[in-house]
């Protein structure tokens, strides 16, 4: 639980959280193993192949034999960690990720860094707004998008011990702590972090704060929204989006991804199942992103405090008729 | 199936020979019972198969997940009635299962699931995928400081793949002398012969300008198949790849080098004729 007044003072940069927690577990497991394309820099991990380099595998610029080759590690016996931006692993390897991880139930780990719009002014080659789409229809891998770097680590430290593929979606725009020491990540559950029955709000990874924010501000005007934590995307907890759908007024969500087939697609189609009600879906709506860094994108379409905020004033407006 | 008379205590050359034809004839059994299947590509990839389960790999047919087992991929996976075969063949597979290929339910699906099947290492199917996944075995191998060794059964024409190629890149940065590729070289993929559709040849040099040991054989001699698989890695520090050359549909002459056996279903009378050419040939 957490009271909502976020201290955003000071931010952090998951790959970090990432990088020590890898080698923790590395120190601690000799199982666990590091594949990278080329990305020793962009995922952190200097200090891992300094310190276990014959547990670091670099497979040059080529996704598609990195996420084989992991697999491949993972019938030996190993734990790979598989590391590369986000925009690449998931697009590039995606046949690999569906056959070599998800159907054959390989003990991959994959690891999507600078996740989201996190890229800013590179643009939508560099942008991965689509993996949470391409991911969770993949049965047997669990998805997972952290929201700080206690849950990144919390995540990263339940993956080890799970046998069978995981995809953990990692950022790198700052983000305050929002989770205390000694938090455990649990598959398949929604954590309730501000109760309020006027208003849902379901965010994952970098959206979870601002989630908060908004719903500090809705506070301000009367308007209690409940908000959840939705990490765990696959499996996704049905029975909180259920919950949300009853008690409250209606379901707002947020990610840094398409409105299609991610949180907002995974949540409508739950409510359209058991509960109708209304859900409003934000995100990038099917378009390629403009130029522009990663603040400026998320203010563009509206993925902030504010623009949470309005979206809930607006449904409970359209729910009530006024 | 037809069970197959096996006399005693014949000599190993003796021993591949017949059950590389028993392996053969189930194969065509197999896929003229479900009506679909390879058959020119299990025919081709038959010795190979035979020779690696029953004189070369480290196994153990009543532990199949043996964690020190060498290891097989067969990338090839729409060949799986030749494999289903051979791992039954091997003692792995009950051979009564081989009635079930693809009948709903059945655990023998078109292309093999290794969470269903027990000695399938792999769940290959779509073109490319085996070479980039023994790579990893192999790179597991050497982390483990373990002395199994890797062998992965690819088609030719999936050398298109582009995935082959940056696990051929891999494979030799990381010098993986315990990878074994075996390339069916029968020259014929699913719409035509391979240097009609996008030219491999040549073949040899290519391997080697990326950096493996590279020995040509015929893939239908044992003592040849058996004596490089022996004898690999043939140069420590390089991965090898043996190509190794084959004629598709071999064994039943009105399918042998021929593309339209790539995955055509022999009717009643092509069985039974396949099936008697089979049992007459010496080879």
């Amino acid at each position: 639980m957490n009271d909502g007044a976020v201290n955003s003072a000071e931010t952090f940069d998951c790959r970090v959280a990432f990088a020590s927690t890898l080698d923790e577990m590395a120190e601690g497991d000799e199982r666990v193993c590091a594949v990278v394309n080329d990305s020793v820099g962009s995922t952190k991990l200097k200090g891992f192949r300094d310190r276990f380099p014959d547990r670091f595998v670099n497979v040059g610029i080529a996704e598609q034999n990195m996420v084989g080759a992991s697999a491949g590690l993972a019938n030996g016996g190993m734990i790979p960690f598989c590391c590369g931006a986000s925009c690449f692993l998931t697009a590039r390897s995606m046949e690999q990720v569906k056959v070599d991880l998800g159907y054959a139930k390989n003990n991959v780990k994959l690891c999507g860094m600078s996740s989201g719009m996190a890229y800013g002014e590179l643009g939508p080659t560099h942008h991965s707004i689509e993996d949470l789409a391409w991911t969770r229809v993949i049965p047997n891998l669990t998805v997972i998008v952290p929201a700080d770097p206690v849950e990144t680590r919390a995540a990263m430290l339940w993956a080890k011990d799970h046998v069978g593929p995981v995809f953990l979606r990692i950022s790198r725009m700052p983000v305050p702590r929002l989770f205390a020491d000694g938090y455990v990540f649990e598959p398949g559950k929604a954590a309730v972090l501000r109760q309020g029955n006027d208003v849902a709000l379901l965010a994952n990874g970098v959206m979870v704060v601002r989630a908060l924010e908004a719903a500090a501000r809705l506070h301000e005007r009367g308007i209690e929204a409940r908000v959840l934590n939705m990490s765990s995307m696959s499996p996704i907890d049905r029975e909180a989006v259920i919950r949300a759908a009853k008690e409250t007024r209606g379901i707002v969500t947020a990610e840094e991804a398409s409105v299609y087939g991610g949180l907002g697609g995974a949540v409508a189609e739950i409510v359209a199942d058991e509960h109708p009600v209304r859900v409003k879906r934000l995100g990038v709506p099917g378009v390629f992103a403009p130029t522009g860094n990663a603040e400026f994108l998320l203010a563009h379409f509206g993925l902030t405090a504010e623009g949470i905020e309005k979206a809930a004033v607006d449904l409970l407006h359209l729910g009530t008729g006024q | 199936m037809n069970p197959i008379q096996v006399e005693d205590a014949p000599s190993l050359q003796e021993r591949l020979r017949r059950t590389a034809r028993t392996v053969r004839i189930h194969a065509l059994q197999m896929v003229h019972h479900s009506k679909l299947g390879h058959p020119g590509g299990d025919l081709s990839s038959a010795d190979i198969l035979v020779t690696l389960y029953l004189a070369i790999m480290k196994i153990d047919p009543r532990d199949p997940a043996w964690p020190d087992r060498d290891r097989f991929i067969m990338s090839k996976g729409h060949c799986s009635a030749a494999l289903y075969a051979t791992l039954a063949a091997a003692g792995i597979l009950e051979e009564q299962a081989l009635q079930t290929f693809m009948d709903p339910l059945s655990m023998l699906n078109g292309h093999p699931d290794r969470n269903k099947v027990p000695g399938v290492e792999a769940n290959t199917g779509p073109l490319g995928h085996g070479l980039p996944i023994a790579v990893g075995c192999a790179l597991a191998a050497r982390m483990r400081k373990a002395s199994w060794r890797t062998f992965v059964l690819t088609g030719d024409g999936e050398l298109q793949e582009g995935s082959n190629w940056e696990a051929a890149l891999c494979a030799a940065q990381y010098g993986l002398d315990n990878l074994v590729l075996i390339i069916d070289r029968n020259r014929i993929q699913q719409g035509d012969f391979t240097e009609a559709i996008i030219k491999l040849n040549p073949l040899a040099e290519k391997w080697r300008a990326f950096g493996w040991q590279v020995v040509e054989v015929d893939g239908h001699d044992y003592d040849d198949l058996q004596r490089v698989l022996r004898s690999a890695p043939q140069v420590l520090g390089k991965p090898t790849c043996i190509i190794a050359n084959t004629v598709k549909g071999r064994g039943v002459s009105f399918m042998e080098n021929s593309p339209k056996w790539h995955h055509r279903v022999p009717s009643d009378a092509e069985l039974a004729a396949a099936v008697d050419e089979l049992m007459k040939d010496e080879l």
